[in-house]
């Protein structure tokens, strides 16, 4: 089983690497962008759990160590593999 | 007086604090490992700068999972004094011991440079010795200084006079220019409720010989021999 755990900066938390990005993507000429939000993407490996079991876990770990949630919010999906 | 200076892998100030407790402070301080639980019975705690695990995941987030973290909570938690600088000041944060957090400088640069910040209140047990509003040039070295909390944090820490040190020009004001990383309100360093424990992204330890540049860092550690 697989955790895709998404953390991303919160909307009230500047984010001046998402800004440079969104300049340079300016630059290289795609002015449709609106903002870039630069966050983390994490997979984590999981054995023996049932998927709802899964679910309690990783939302711990996300609330405990994956995500600050002071300046981040964390989404994820658990799929089989 | 006897000093603790944490070791966790990848600090490196942690010999800085000690030479600066030891030799120039004329204290007693020994090196405290990141897997051990024993604070051999030290009476300060100094979380010392660097990059511990790497910076990985977020600054501070992983050291503060090592065993010697949960001695130190114990510690704080029971009034011991703990002081945390740059890289200790996030992990504080992240440990939560104090509030808000630490996010990478407006500039997303690494900033080396000397700066000037104002002590906001002398009640904790490391700003005794200052005078309130006296501004001290302290060196900063850091990418991740960016203090920020929200407005229920920070109107928290207002009304309880946590706020210890702000970044200020050479005339003592708060200015936007002279905020070196977009902290929020110019913060340089916090307390928590009981002022035993401070972090602050400046580095004191670095400033207490007149031959490195100043002397203003000294009474940080003093403040704590009173």
């Amino acid at each position: 089983m697989l955790a895709k755990v998404y953390v991303t900066p919160k909307k009230a938390i500047l984010d001046p690497q998402g800004k440079a990005i969104a300049h340079s993507l300016h630059a290289l000429d795609y002015p449709e962008v609106s903002e870039v939000r630069m966050g983390k993407y994490l997979e984590v490996r999981l054995a023996g759990l049932s998927k709802q079991h899964a679910e309690q876990r990783v939302e711990e770990m996300c609330r405990r160590l994956l995500a600050n949630l002071i300046i981040e919010d964390f989404r994820f999906e658990i799929v089989e593999e | 007086m006897k000093w603790g200076v944490v070791t966790f892998p990848g600090s490196n100030d942690d010999r800085d604090s000690l030479y600066c407790l030891e030799r120039v402070l004329g204290q007693e301080a020994v090196p405290l490992w990141h897997k051990d639980r024993d604070l051999h019975g030290v009476e300060a705690i100094v979380l010392p700068g660097g990059f511990s695990y790497g910076d990985y995941l977020r600054c501070g987030a992983v050291a503060r999972f090592s065993p010697v973290m949960s001695s130190v909570v114990a510690f704080a938690r029971a009034g011991g004094p703990v002081l945390g600088m740059c890289n200790g000041f996030q992990i504080l944060c992240e440990s939560g011991l104090l509030p808000g957090a630490l996010v990478r400088n407006r500039s997303l640069a690494f900033i080396c440079e000397w700066v000037s910040v104002r002590v906001e209140t002398t009640r904790t047990r490391f700003t005794a010795r200052y005078a309130a509003g006296e501004c001290l040039s302290l060196p900063i070295k850091h990418g991740e200084g960016c203090y920020v909390a929200d407005e229920a944090t920070l109107t928290a820490l207002r009304d309880n006079d946590q706020i210890v040190f702000r970044y200020v020009n050479r005339a003592g004001e708060a200015l936007d220019a002279a905020n070196p990383n977009g902290a929020v309100q110019n913060i340089a360093g916090v307390t928590n409720a009981n002022g035993n424990v401070v972090g602050l992204m400046p580095h004191p330890e670095h400033a207490v010989e007149a031959l490195l540049g100043g002397e203003d860092g000294r009474r940080l550690f003093t403040s704590v021999f009173a």
